[in-house]
């Protein structure tokens, strides 16, 4: 019985991923896929055990709040926070698994001495792995949210202490094997392996955070799949391996919407610090005005605006469909076009245009946009500001040259809706900023389409 | 060393689907379009929490004395099943938008 519900549970999980990554049926896999995780956790409290003591009430507690807690934490999560939230709920899975290989080598250990080593050996990968997890998503989380931690922290020699980390881990690994059950060699492991997660963070810069988030979900499915060796649990073992594989591929797929290497982006692939040949040449920016802004993009054929982290984190969508309405109504031709990497997550746009009803076929990517902007009027940035960067293309001093990016400036004019001259993600100038053809219009992004939009209402 | 090799000639089955399920994962995602990385990533990650049929199990077959264990276990259990919940709830509600987009459109 409950191996033919794992069996139908690993068929769930595997087709719901299937099915997700198609647009039409992402919703429908998802729940498929909920489902088979719902019947593979009932299973796994029914399923036949040798001398099992049961213990319901140590089950059904935890899982009751916590499945409330989920289900409010989904709830009232802003969709603003939508990576941040990732990263937490990796950071816990993460969390769990290193609980759970602590318990299980502390169990084996109280046995007898005669436990078998390569269990031992299985478990420690799995509570190094899972530590990393925990850790560095937690750290993630802190650079996503916020800008605190957000630059590269990179200490002198970082890959030398990293590798002395490395080694200690492993060494100690031994050590607590040859001496078998010495609890501490097992204590200080925990502490270097969580160290070596927030080392392993640390000097990766903030925009690169999806693709680091992705990588550590791959490490929290092979911790799953590790476990799921020890605990002889054929869909722990599937699905962990499945969320590792998909998150590598998801994380490879990132790191080439960017066109950099994942060695790239985990050795802090902008550690040139904007040391640009070009940063220092600049110029003056010209500022518009409301009126000549509603003005100009009211008596525009076409508009492509280009939405980023700015527009998400203004919370702005709502506002920016508004105007794309009032200039609708007056035949202009409105559409997004949407970088793969903007804002904090790949899709991100995407989930937070969808959220404020804008119609999915408005939505342009990378290179469509690229061939559209010739004929387009105006070109409104958003809040956005490394991605539409033309050093990614002419300089190749520039920490994006290579970078894919949306070519903006071949349009008629552009207007960048920015609340400072600061500098990007990636911790560069835009030279864009200054070309002739461009205007600035500072603000948070909410009060300055608020200002647009009524001034638009006005003409 | 020859524990390792008799282990792997035991799980003989283990590994094949070891090796067809990591094929397997790499072959579902490779056509992801980049619209669905966020809720294709929350999704996978809600799926990772599958680690908690391992507490599950754990705890069943755990002494009821030995609290040590249970109490770690429960905890281990908590925690990866907000991440089960959690991330399932807020993939369903991501995709949702998507899927109100369709009827209008």
């Amino acid at each position: 019985m409950d191996k033919v519900l794992f069996l139908i549970s690993a068929f769930l999980l595997v087709w719901g991923l299937r099915l997700q990554s198609d647009p039409a049926s992402a919703s429908k896999g998802n729940k498929y896929a909920s489902v088979g995780m719902l019947i593979a956790i009932i299973s796994a409290t029914i399923m036949p055990i040798e001398n099992s003591y049961d213990n319901y009430s140590w089950i059904i507690i935890p899982i009751i709040f916590s499945a409330s807690i989920g289900y409010i934490i989904a709830k009232k999560i802003e969709m603003t926070s939508m990576p941040q939230m990732v990263s937490i709920f990796n950071g816990l899975g993460g969390l769990s698994a290193v609980l759970l290989s602590f318990t299980e080598i502390n169990k084996w250990l109280s046995y007898t001495e005669l436990y078998p080593q390569f269990v031992i050996v299985v478990l420690l990968v799995s509570l190094f792995i899972g530590s990393v997890a925990f850790t560095g998503s937690l750290l993630a989380f802190a650079k996503l949210d916020g800008y605190k931690w957000s630059e590269k922290l990179t200490l002198p020699f970082q890959h030398i202490i990293n590798l002395i980390l490395l080694v200690s881990i492993i060494v100690l690994s031994f050590l607590f094997i040859d001496n078998s059950a010495d609890s501490n060699y097992l204590y200080i492991l925990i502490a270097i392996s969580l160290l070596y997660g927030v080392f392993f963070v640390a000097p990766i810069g903030g925009a690169d955070m999806p693709v680091v988030i992705s990588l550590l979900n791959s490490f929290t499915g092979i911790t799953a799949a590790l476990t799921g060796v020890i605990f002889d649990n054929k869909v722990m073992l599937l699905g962990g391996i499945l969320v590792g594989a998909a998150g590598t591929i998801l994380t490879v797929l990132m790191c080439q919407a960017m066109n950099r290497s994942l060695l790239n982006v985990l050795v802090g692939g902008f550690s040139s610090s904007g040391s640009s040949s070009k940063s220092s040449e600049q110029g003056d920016i010209k500022e518009i005005t409301d009126s000549d802004f509603a003005v100009q993009l009211f008596y525009s054929q076409k508009v492509i605006i280009v939405p980023g982290y700015g527009l998400a984190v203004a919370q702005a969508q709502k506002l920016c469909k508004e105007i794309q309405e009032v200039l609708e109504s007056n035949d202009v031709e409105v559409k997004y076009a949407i970088h793969p990497v903007a804002g904090r997550m790949p899709g991100h746009m995407n989930v937070l245009l969808a959220e404020a009803d804008v119609d999915y076929s408005k939505l342009i990517e990378l290179d469509e946009a690229n061939s559209d902007f010739k004929s387009t009027d105006v070109a409104v940035i958003i809040g956005a500001n490394d991605v539409v960067n033309p050093d990614a293309i002419d300089d190749t001093a520039s920490p994006l040259y290579g970078m894919p990016i949306l070519k903006v400036w071949e349009s008629n004019s552009t207007v960048v809706l920015k609340r400072s001259m600061s500098a990007g993600y990636a911790g560069v100038q835009n030279p864009l900023f200054f070309r002739e053809n461009n205007k600035m219009y500072f603000g948070d992004a909410k009060d300055s389409l608020q200002r647009l939009s009524t001034e638009l209402k006005n003409l | 060393m020859s524990e390792i090799f008799n282990f792997l000639i035991q799980n003989e089955v283990l590994i094949y689907l070891l090796l067809f399920t990591v094929l397997l994962g790499f072959e579902v995602i490779s056509k992801v379009p980049s619209v669905l990385h966020t809720p294709l990533m929350s999704g996978a990650n809600a799926i990772s929490g599958i680690v908690i049929l391992g507490a599950i199990i754990l705890i069943r077959s755990t002494d009821p004395e030995n609290y040590f264990t249970l109490i770690l276990a429960s905890i281990a259990l908590f925690i990866g099943s907000i991440n089960v919940f959690g991330g399932f709830f807020v993939t369903n509600r991501m995709l949702e938008m998507f899927n109100k987009k369709k009827k209008n459109g």
